[in-house]
């Protein structure tokens, strides 16, 4: 278990003192995904770094399965920090190694003798896909195998943690997905806790169990993934939301959306929620049936996949010439496992 | 013997071979053990430079201070004069101030903080992240100095080893001309004031041959370790 207790970081400049991390508070249990989100310079890089100390905090204490890293020093930190895996934005492979050399590198750090090196580095390099281009350099791969080669390094000393510092955002999207399912498919088979920071909320979405949204270097809304995406509270954790929930941009939805208020007054614009099995609920249709005097006509959707089931999003206009109908359509949605949210029009 | 006219450069009887091939060996082992000596020393100079100019203890930057005050003073005198202010120490250090062996102690003096400066550099270009990862795993000051800024920066400490051997093989001839032997020594006694300009034009073209197979060596060495 990782726990961050009122933790804050301050540090030095010209101008004076800036505080990256405040009073932050934090418990990650084992074996989960634990993701940490926010935009750059929210100090979420100094958070995960004071995982491995190459950062410590300026009060409040870091403790990992009891042991206090904020504490440790020298040879004790070092061999800490074996049992600590990390993989960067920027890979940060030697260059001057071959895929095999840089996952033997760790090993070689932990004093491993050579002979049981070479089987554990070929051990890792097929459980990342890289069978066969063990004798290749960073330089002759893709950016995707390269963080491949990185999770393989990070994997080389058992680790009981692995910290993933903007891992994929130097990436495609599609490489992207392939590195994550890889993050996910390791979480489940090696059973160790991964600490994820990123930008991303398709990140989060896609392999954690829980989020931690920071802003400012507070942490100012955290829970369970699917509970943060169904009712974010916080303005940044919306924006964050939106901009992994909506398919087209949210500037979009919101014009179109204004765009039809102006035009029908008496018409009324519902953004609809599902979750898991929701989802699969015919809604629309049984709100045609019922109400025949009620038109209904479907303004955006979308729908993504968490590790916790669906999750999506319908945007509705019913118009009628009857007010009483629309009123009854949108306590009938209410009686409905889903959740409503009329939009109101822009004063 | 036509001492003046164009002509005189190929009179090649003139040349007394035998001396002229220990010249050489001369030249190539004052550059040879000179480089040798410059690098290890280089290289921990640079290193010395590199691991406290970024360090936040008073201890460490004085340090700092002291290295790259000696580096820039070393590499500011003009050799020819360096060899001189350095007369009575080579006399006390090596024994001797003629011959080869004289003039080492002004080679790798001149030679080592240029090269001190130049390691710095290559250390410096090594991507800071690397580092990081070396130490996020757990790895000691030396393990990342043999594991990690030494093979990182391999190409850039040889392409700077071969900048130093040239330069050093153009202070050798310099130094010959005040009697530490070598090819430079022979252009200036033989050639010049013997006025045997055959001399002094073998010389030249064997010294232009050293420095070539001294570029060619290091441009391939360069090529083959460097796997970016």
């Amino acid at each position: 278990m990782i726990e961050f207790k009122d933790v804050s970081k301050t540090f030095d400049v010209k101008e004076g003192q800036v505080a990256a991390v405040r009073d932050v508070n934090l418990t990650i249990p084992d074996g989960k995904i634990y993701g940490i989100v926010g935009y750059s310079g929210a100090g979420k890089s100094t958070i995960i770094r004071m995982l491995n100390g190459l950062e410590f905090p300026t009060t409040g204490s870091v403790t990992i399965n009891n042991t206090e890293i904020s504490k440790l020093k020298g040879k004790a930190l070092r061999e800490q920090r074996l049992k600590i895996g990390m993989i960067f934005q920027h890979f940060n492979l030697l260059w001057s190694r071959t895929v095999f050399e840089n996952v033997a590198f760790p090993l070689e750090i932990a004093k491993v003798p050579k002979a049981q090196r070479k089987e554990k580095v070929l051990r890792l390099i097929e459980l990342v896909g890289l069978k066969g281009r063990e004798n290749a350099y960073p330089s002759e791969l893709s950016g995707g195998q390269k963080q491949r080669v990185g999770i393989a390094r990070s994997l080389a000393n058992d680790p009981e943690i692995l910290l993933s510092d903007e891992a994929t955002s130097a990436l495609d999207p599609q490489t992207t997905d392939e590195v994550l399912d890889l993050l996910l498919d390791i979480n489940k088979k090696l059973g160790l806790t991964v600490v994820v920071i990123t930008h991303e909320m398709h990140v989060i979405r896609k392999i954690c169990d829980q989020v931690a949204v920071l802003d400012a270097g507070e942490i100012v809304e955290q829970g369970p993934v699917l509970d943060v995406f169904k009712h974010p509270k916080q303005a940044i954790t919306k924006r964050f939301v939106n901009q992994e929930t909506s398919t087209s941009s949210q500037d979009d939805t919101t014009l179109a959306v204004s765009e039809l208020l102006k035009k029908y007054p008496n018409g009324l614009i519902i953004k609809l929620g599902f979750h898991g099995d929701q989802a699969q609920l015919p809604i629309v249709s049984s709100v045609i049936r019922k109400f025949p005097d009620v038109d209904l006509s479907i303004i955006e959707g979308n729908i993504h996949q968490t590790t916790e089931g669906a999750l999506g999003s319908l945007y509705i206009q019913v118009i009628s010439d009857n007010q009483d109908s629309v009123k009854e359509v949108l306590s009938y949605l209410n009686t409905m496992r889903v959740e409503t949210e009329v939009i109101e029009r822009e004063q | 013997m036509n001492n003046n006219g164009f002509a005189s450069y190929f009179q090649l009887s003139n040349v007394d071979w035998p001396k002229m091939w220990l010249a050489t060996w001369e030249t190539v082992w004052m550059t040879l053990v000179s480089i040798i000596v410059v690098a290890i020393l280089g290289a921990l100079l640079g290193l010395l430079l590199f691991e406290t100019s970024n360090s936040k203890s008073a201890g460490a930057r004085a340090l700092n201070w002291i290295v790259a005050a000696f580096v820039n003073i070393f590499r500011s005198i003009p050799f020819i004069i360096l060899i001189v202010l350095l007369l009575p120490a080579t006399q006390a250090v090596m024994g001797t101030i003629i011959g080869p062996k004289a003039a080492l102690p002004s080679l790798i003096i001149s030679a080592a903080p240029f090269y001190a400066r130049l390691v710095e550099i290559a250390f410096h270009e090594i991507d800071h992240g690397v580092v990081e990862a070396a130490q996020s795993m757990g790895a000691t000051k030396g393990q990342i100095i043999f594991k990690v800024l030494l093979p990182e920066s391999m190409p850039a400490l040889v392409s700077g080893i071969t900048v130093t051997a040239i330069s050093l093989i153009g202070y050798t001839a310099m130094a010959g001309a005040i009697g530490a032997g070598g090819l430079g020594n022979l252009a200036y006694l033989d050639g010049f004031q013997a006025s045997n300009n055959a001399v002094t034009l073998v010389a030249t073209v064997i010294i232009v041959l050293v420095v070539f197979v001294c570029q060619f060596a290091g441009d391939i060495v360069v090529k083959r370790i460097d796997k970016r």
